[in-house]
């Protein structure tokens, strides 16, 4: 056996050599621990918790009893809780489509047009708010929104109050005052996960090859049409990998909804209501299939539209 | 004769660098004209410039005689083969060949129809339903190539378009490409910075240096008779004698060069001019060999000799003292 001279042998180097010859081995090593910790802690204790929906609560003395039983599941199609899903989705949606009509130009600017410089402002600018505290920010929120607030200031320094107030009565959309309406709990998760939104499209814009706008103007399409033919679906992945982020962000929040806009739970309040105050962790359990599923449809959706192809 | 692209004095500067300065440039219908140069002399910018990508900071393009100047891409009837193709990764290669009819507004039985010709065109109509990245280096080339034809363009515009491809490929690409144009009839504008490619494929060639044209002919009379010093060396090689030994040699008052190929060893021409010196190296190239000399007053020269065997010469030996000679007319006077 021939071997390099000036080669010494350190226990170190004895392990390179095992580890080099046996690729297996160290796959195993290196993937061994994160996937123990991803089944267990991670898969395990999802399973345990949808498990938990199989048991049975008794109302009269509150506690939790290992009888298996489907009545946790059912109850999600009880018609109040039917409200609950519908209210959530309903909002999640509104959010996303927000996030990605005011996300996109942002992203396509600082993919294509920004200089170096303009570029690290806008990053700067895209995150600096995700750094502060979430809960600081909602309740921010609330000040900003509430009668007496600066937004009302504002709003009665252009005179437009009366027109805020017709907004206000919009069935679906208003509420009393801003902090109290659907709208303003709209506008505050918006604010809250548009960088979410805009990350991802901006990656996904930027990988887009600049030769292929070139070449689509060149076979005769204008701007218009190169936009909705060759930027808008290689962006897609992107826009729906940041609106997944948006929609299930939105649709596991509980504290937006006890802050801001009226009353009337989320799929997140009823959990905690569930598990908190009335201990029914069977029924809490059961719920949270919900927002799983519901994350489960979205990306089927998203793949029918063609989301994946361009990966 | 109708001109197919003209330029008159166009010019293209980023601030202070002239990317290309003051050209004029006619090329007719139905050539096959080739830009070459080398990297950053100006060649491909001229190219974008014709396709709408790029517009002159002075200067006129016309293209099939209409003023083309500030027309953008999708507004001229040019169309470009890219350096990597640049196929839509989301489309299929139908898909791909269909894009500027569909933008066009063809219907669709019309367009498919169109699309499948130029794909059987380019020999690929098997292959119609592949997405582009299941494609070689070579398909891809004959996709970009179909998406740009089915258009029917006036002209159409190749940038170093078989760069990417291997040695073989690239010369059965050549004879295709040129074949193509022939039948098509249409006007290619073809950029490379590979002389042997420009020389062998092309009606006509401009040779390009830092922004500037510096010689337009076909391939025969540049490589014979190069005007400059600078496409005396970049198409081909060529022995290069500067005007102080043009003086020397034969009492000459200009530069001037002679390619290796024109220089006999050891043998006399009766109208000539011949030197002595030694043998350096000598390569063997297969159907040639190279012989390297340096001259008594330090001229460094090269002569290219046939390997043929109906040629029988025989192939000095370093170190030996040989006689060099070419006659009158192998000797081409060069513009500074």
């Amino acid at each position: 056996m021939s071997m390099n001279a000036l080669y010494l042998r350190t226990p170190l180097r004895t392990i390179s050599d095992v580890l080099y010859r046996n690729p297996r081995l160290l796959l195993a090593l290196l993937l061994g621990p994160p996937l123990l910790w991803f089944t267990v802690i991670y898969l395990g204790s999802l399973l345990a918790l949808l498990w938990q929906g199989f048991y049975s609560f008794d109302d009269f003395s509150m506690s939790v009893l290992p009888v298996l039983t489907f009545d946790n599941y059912a109850r999600i199609f009880a018609e109040a809780n039917r409200d609950i899903i519908l209210r959530t989705l309903a909002i999640a949606g509104a959010v996303t489509l927000a996030s990605a009509v005011i996300a996109f130009p942002v992203a396509y600017y600082m993919a294509v047009h920004a200089g170096k410089k303009m570029k690290a402002f806008f990053y700067i600018g895209v995150m600096l708010p995700m750094w502060a505290s979430y809960i600081v920010k909602a309740y921010s929120w609330t000040v900003i929104l509430a009668k007496g607030g600066i937004l009302y200031w504002m709003v009665g320094k252009l005179g437009l109050l009366p027109l805020l107030e017709a907004f206000l009565e919009t069935p679906y959309v208003g509420g009393s005052t801003l902090s109290t309406s659907h709208f303003g709990r709209f506008l505050v998760f918006t604010y809250l996960w548009l960088p979410f939104m805009i990350l991802p499209i901006q990656a996904a814009i930027e990988r887009i090859p600049h030769n292929l706008t070139q070449a689509s103007q060149d076979l005769g399409a204008d701007m218009a049409t190169t936009f909705r033919h060759v930027v808008l679906p290689l962006a897609f992945p992107g826009i729906v990998a940041g609106s997944i982020f948006t929609f299930s962000l939105t649709l596991g929040d509980y504290i937006i909804p006890t802050l801001i806009g009226p009353s009337g739970l989320f799929i997140g309040n009823f959990v905690y209501v569930q598990q908190g105050a009335a201990g029914n962790i069977p029924l809490a359990a059961a719920f949270t299939v919900v927002p799983i599923l519901l994350i489960g449809l979205y990306l089927a959706f998203a793949k029918r539209l063609g989301a994946f192809d361009a990966l | 004769m109708t001109l197919a692209v003209e330029f008159e004095d166009v010019s293209r500067h980023y601030g202070t660098v002239k990317a290309v300065d003051a050209v004029s440039l006619v090329i007719p219908e139905g050539e096959f004209f080739s830009l070459l140069g080398p990297s950053g002399s100006g060649k491909t910018t001229c190219l974008r410039l014709i396709a709408g990508f790029e517009q002159p900071t002075a200067g006129l393009i016309r293209i099939h005689g209409a003023q083309a100047s500030g027309l953008p891409p999708y507004r001229r009837d040019v169309n470009t083969v890219f350096q990597d193709y640049a196929l839509f990764p989301h489309m299929d290669v139908i898909g791909n060949v269909e894009y500027g009819l569909m933008v066009k507004g063809v219907g669709r039985t019309e367009r498919r129809q169109r699309a499948t010709e130029a794909l059987a065109m380019v020999a690929l109509g098997d292959l119609a339903a592949r997405k582009p990245s299941q494609l070689s280096g070579g398909q891809r080339q004959r996709v970009a190539l179909a998406r740009a034809l089915v258009n029917r363009p006036k002209v159409l515009l190749l940038d170093e378009p078989l760069g990417a491809l291997d040695l073989k490929l690239r010369e059965q690409m050549q004879d295709e490409l040129k074949s193509l144009q022939k039948k098509l009839g249409i006007t290619f504008v073809y950029v490379t910075h590979d002389q042997g490619e420009a020389l062998s494929m092309s009606d006509r060639v401009a040779v390009f240096n830092r922004g500037r044209i510096e010689q337009v002919d076909s391939p025969a009379v540049l490589y014979r008779r190069p005007a400059t010093l600078f496409v005396a060396n970049f198409v081909g090689t060529s022995n290069i004698f500067d005007a102080g030994s043009a003086k020397r040699l034969f009492g000459g008052n200009q530069a001037f060069s002679v390619r290796p190929e024109n220089i006999r060893v050891n043998q006399q021409i009766a109208e000539g001019v011949s030197v002595t010196g030694i043998v350096r190296d000598v390569q063997f190239h297969g159907a040639t060999s190279r012989v390297e000399i340096r001259t008594e007053d330090g001229l460094e020269l090269a002569a290219v000799l046939s390997n043929s065997l109906l040629d029988n010469a025989s192939l000095p030996i370093p170190g030996v003292q040989v006689t060099l000679a070419w006659p009158a007319e192998a000797m081409v006077p060069l513009a500074t």
